[in-house]
């Protein structure tokens, strides 16, 4: 067991398990296909991820080092979030990326209901120590214990 | 984050509900990345990247009509990405019934909220805002609320303007308020490079390829390229500007870049050349096998990999007028060398729409229809993404729809080959 401080980017406490990709995590590519045609577990579309895809995503605590990709990712992310086709929370090892960020806010204020607490600067060993199936809690103050 | 009176005004409601919301996630947004305040927005156009109507997306549609119903639609006229439908392009009777009756209902819907909201005009619909057809070109130091990652990344690596890789959503947000979160691209430091990328490959490389080994290296840093001059030229010429919007947008849907400078060509890097490089940046250095391996590792991912191409999309991002002209002249070359009148695979090529209406007054028009080329200004990404169009054997010089698509990437040079009848890719 090991625990991690990061910093809280939107509020919140969970229990999840763990799914880990420690390439970019691109968000369209990743749930397109899952939102698109309602896939009920949320797996990850994104091809080219090799740590994720396939995985189901619905629930989890998803552990990453920052998004990349199109700039249609926060409104994917909020689009997921108002759809409760969110992961858990969303762990970050570096300091959380502008479209990420714009999707947790945007989920944060305009949708009634859903919490996703997101937290990021959890640090390089943060992703090098949590694997799949982990579990995860996410304190109010942003500490994360892995187990 | 310190507000002015005004913007704290706002925050507190005093402009309404809807408004302080509005508000309230820029603020959000900017705590994020600790800004210390709200900067205004100096463009004339904003550039928003949600165009399509898709069923799916309705907490979006929700969203913009919470926008409208209150009455807070943006001052700023926008224009948005390419439509995701177009007749011309070829599609089977089961893929338009998808397209039409399951994935795109809400099209006309959202073309409405769009046209409320403050849309440009009627054919203001690429993600090449920017060229000087479509005519929302911001001028350098110029402060943006874009989205879109090739417009944004274009914008201020090309044009020297300063926009964050702002999300769909909060585009208009910041528009509508008139403000943005100070932070990152937007400042000095934030512009500085952390990467120096040398080029150092024994031909010009290709565009979208070198964006790509880029991107997926330096994430969302910023990069210094070096030696890249030697190959387009130290003048942003009509070659030089299409070549970095390939570039960059493979750099920006490969990776997170936001921001590029290329050593004695783009502008922030000609006025401060290596003063702009941070210390301690890390050093990438590209050569011929760099590309080569970068290349072979993308996933084939065509059920089978041997299949004939079924379809070819050139122009993601959409062509410029002079590659219209450019592959016009390459196809009737590469045709008459094969002994062939029109391509062998069905081939798109999609630009703006008043690219494509500039490029219809031309000679090369009526040339490039005789080949069998269509044209049209959907986004061919959007076309794809579906599963029907999964099961298709496309190909694309796009990196960017290689990365969201089942599309397989190759150079120009093979996918010319590959249509007009030369080697099959």
């Amino acid at each position: 067991m090991k625990q991690f401080q990061g910093r809280v980017v939107t509020p919140g406490q969970v229990v999840a398990e763990a799914v880990v990709t420690r390439e970019g995590f691109n968000t369209l590519a990743s749930f397109q296909t899952a939102l698109q045609f309602g896939d009920k577990e949320v797996k990850c579309g994104d091809q080219n991820n090799k740590d994720l895809h396939g995985k189901s995503m619905l629930g989890k605590a998803l552990c990453l080092p920052q998004t990349i990709g199109s700039t249609t990712g926060g409104l994917v992310l909020y689009c997921a979030c108002a759809m409760e086709k969110n992961p858990a929370c969303m762990l970050f090892a570096n300091h959380i990326d502008s479209l990420a960020a714009a999707g947790a806010v945007l989920a944060d204020v305009w949708v009634e209901g859903v919490s996703m607490p997101v937290v990021d600067s959890l640090g390089e060993e943060f992703l090098a120590y949590v694997k799949d199936g982990m579990k995860i809690t996410v304190g109010e103050n942003g500490l994360v214990t892995v187990e | 984050m310190q507000l002015t009176k005004e913007q704290q005004a706002i925050l507190d409601g005093e402009k309404g509900e809807t408004l302080a919301k509005v508000m309230k996630t820029l603020v959000m947004y900017g705590d994020a990345f600790e800004a210390e305040k709200l900067v205004p927005v100096t463009s004339k156009y904003n550039h928003l990247v949600t165009s399509f109507g898709l069923k799916v997306m309705s907490p979006v549609y929700d969203l913009m009509q919470q926008l409208l119903d209150a009455g807070v639609a943006s001052e700023q006229k926008f224009s948005v990405d390419p439509r995701p439908l177009d007749k011309n392009v070829p599609a089977n009777f089961l893929q338009n019934f998808v397209f039409n009756k399951f994935m795109y209902t809400k099209q006309d819907f959202y073309e409405e909220q769009l046209g409320k909201l403050g849309l440009m005009d009627s054919d203001a619909f690429s993600c090449t805002c920017y060229m000087d057809e479509v005519g929302n070109k911001p001028q350098k130091g110029e402060i943006l609320s874009w989205a879109e990652s090739s417009a944004v990344v274009y914008a201020n690596s090309v044009l020297g303007a300063r926009c964050n890789r702002n999300s769909g959503i909060i585009d208009i947000m910041g528009s509508i308020v008139g403000y943005v979160p100070y932070f990152g691209l937007l400042t000095d430091e934030g512009r500085k490079a952390t990467w120096v990328v040398k080029v150092q490959t024994t031909k010009k490389p290709e565009a979208q390829l070198l964006g790509s080994a880029i991107g997926m290296k330096v994430m969302e840093d910023v990069p210094y390229v070096v030696g890249l001059d030697q190959w387009i030229g130290n003048e942003l010429n009509d070659a030089a500007c299409a070549y970095l919007k390939d570039f960059g947008a493979a750099t920006a849907s490969n990776g997170a870049v936001g921001l590029y400078h290329i050593a004695n060509l783009t502008p922030e890097a000609v006025e401060l050349g290596e003063s702009l490089i941070a210390e301690g940046a890390k050093e990438y250095i590209i050569d011929d096998a760099e590309l080569a391996r970068v290349q072979a590792e993308y996933p084939v991912i065509w059920k089978d990999p041997d299949a004939t191409p079924k379809l070819c999309f050139v122009g993601c991002p959409h062509l410029s007028l002079e590659q219209l002209k450019d592959w016009t002249d390459k196809i009737e070359a590469s045709l008459a060398e094969h002994g062939k009148k029109k391509v062998t695979i069905p081939t798109v090529f999609t630009a703006a729409p008043k690219v494509l209406e500039a490029f219809g007054k031309t000679e090369y028009a009526e040339r490039l229809k005789a080949t069998g080329v269509i044209t049209s200004y959907i986004c061919p990404l959007m076309y794809m993404n579906n599963p029907l169009c999964k099961k298709m054997p496309v190909i694309t010089s796009s990196n960017k729809l290689r990365t969201y698509t089942t599309a397989r990437y190759y150079t120009d040079a093979e996918i010319l080959q590959t249509i007009t009848g030369g080697k099959k890719a």
